[in-house]
C-alpha cells in the first residue's frame, strides 16, 4: 500500500499543476466552466438533438496553446421520424 | 562586439535564480566570455555574497542611475576572472528607485564591451521583475520540479509571452532523479508537458552547490559537480553550440528523445 501511495504523489501533482494552469492561463473556474457547458448543450439543442449523456465538453492544451473542445454527438433525425 | 542580454527569473522566490546567474556567468567567463552580472533585486542584494564579492563593494546600480559614480566604478571585478564583473543592487533603496528605462540604459552603455550580460531577477511578478525583463533579449524561466514553482513559472511565462519577450527558455533547477524514479517528483518530461516552452537545461540536486555558495565560489568551477557541468552546459546552448542533455536514469525509455523533439520547438 505504500508502495502504491508513492506512485501516486507525482502523478497527483501534474494532474492538480494540469487543472490550476488551466484556469490560470484562462481566467475559468470549474464552476464557470459547467456554466459555460449548460449555456451551450442549451444554445445547441435549440436546433438539433443531442445526446446529452455522451456530450464531452474539456479545455485541452498543445504546449502553450489551449482549446475548447466539444464532442457533441448527435441523434438521428431519420430514427426520429421512424419511431 | 554586442553583448546578449540574457533575464533569468522565476516567479517564486527560492528556486535558484540567483546561484543559476552566479554559476552561468562564472561558466561563460572561464570559457574566456566578458560578462556583467546586474544583482536586480534592489533592497535584497545577494548575487555579490554568493559570488563572494560581498567585501568589494563601493557604489550599487542606484548610485549609477541617480548620477553619483560612473558605470565603471560600480563594475566589481571577480577575484579569478579578469573577465567577470558584478554590478549590485542597492540594499537600503527598494525597487522604485529604478525603472525599466534605467535598467535599459544602464544595458546599453554595458553591451559594447561585453559578451553576456545576465540579469537576477527578483521574485514576483511587479517593478523588480518589470525592470529586469526590460532591456533582456532573452529570458530563462527556472522553476523546481514542485507545484508551486511550475505555477509560479507558468505565470512568468504567460506575462512574458503578453510583452512579446518571445520564446523564453526552461531551466529545471534541483531535479532529484531517484525522487523521479520513486514517481514522488515531477519529471523533466512532466514540467516541460506542463508549461510547453523550449527546455536550455536541468540541473540535478547537488550538495556542491550549498558547498560553493558558502565559500562563495559557484559550483561551475567544479569539473566534478552534476550541477556544475549542467550550468556549464547552459552557458553553452546560450552561445548557440548544440550539447546533449545529461541522461539521469529516467522513468521511461525514449524520453531524450521526445525532451530533443520538444527543445526544437518553436
Amino acid at each position: 500500500m505504500a508502495w502504491f501511495r508513492r506512485k501516486q504523489s507525482a502523478e497527483s501533482a501534474k494532474e492538480r499543476l494540469q487543472l490550476v494552469l488551466i484556469h490560470d492561463r484562462t481566467d475559468l473556474t470549474s464552476t464557470e466552466l459547467g456554466v459555460l457547458k449548460d449555456e451551450l448543450l442549451q444554445v445547441i439543442s435549440r436546433h438539433v438533438d443531442i445526446d446529452r449523456e455522451a456530450v464531452q465538453i474539456d479545455v485541452e492544451h498543445d504546449g502553450r496553446t489551449q482549446r475548447l473542445v466539444a464532442d457533441i454527438p448527435l441523434r438521428s433525425v431519420t430514427r426520429r421520424r421512424a419511431g | 562586439m554586442a553583448a546578449q542580454v540574457v533575464t533569468i527569473s522565476s516567479g517564486k522566490g527560492g528556486v535558484g535564480k540567483t546561484t543559476a546567474v552566479a554559476n552561468l556567468a562564472f561558466a561563460l567567463a572561464l570559457d574566456g566570455d566578458k560578462v556583467a552580472c546586474i544583482d536586480g533585486d534592489i533592497g535584497l542584494r545577494n548575487l555579490d555574497v554568493v559570488m563572494g564579492l560581498e567585501n568589494r563593494i563601493v557604489y550599487d546600480i542606484v548610485d549609477v542611475i541617480e548620477g553619483r559614480c560612473k558605470l565603471r566604478q560600480a563594475m566589481i571585478r571577480d577575484k579569478h576572472l579578469p573577465e567577470l564583473y558584478l554590478i549590485p543592487a542597492a540594499q537600503t533603496r527598494d525597487k522604485n528607485a529604478v525603472s525599466p528605462s534605467d535598467m535599459k540604459r544602464v544595458c546599453d552603455e554595458l553591451r559594447p564591451s561585453m559578451d553576456f550580460i545576465l540579469i537576477d531577477s527578483p521574485a514576483g511578478i511587479e517593478r523588480g521583475f518589470r525592470n529586469a525583463i526590460a532591456p533582456a533579449d532573452r529570458v530563462l524561466v527556472i522553476t523546481n520540479p514542485e507545484v508551486s514553482a511550475v505555477r509560479d513559472a507558468d505565470r512568468v511565462i504567460g506575462i512574458l509571452e503578453a510583452e512579446e519577450k518571445h520564446s523564453p527558455a526552461l531551466v529545471i533547477n534541483r531535479l532529484n532523479p531517484d525522487l523521479v524514479k520513486q514517481h514522488d517528483m515531477l519529471s523533466a518530461e512532466d514540467v516541460l508537458d506542463l508549461l510547453g516552452i523550449q527546455l536550455i537545461g536541468i540541473v540535478p540536486e547537488d550538495e556542491a552547490v550549498i558547498v560553493g555558495s558558502n565559500r562563495g565560489v559557484p559550483v561551475s568551477q567544479d569539473p566534478k559537480s552534476r550541477a556544475g557541468q549542467a550550468f556549464r552546459n547552459i552557458a553553452h546552448r546560450l552561445k548557440g553550440q548544440e550539447v546533449p542533455f545529461m541522461d539521469f536514469g529516467n522513468k521511461q525509455s525514449g524520453l531524450w528523445d521526445r525532451i530533443q523533439k520538444m527543445t526544437g520547438r518553436r
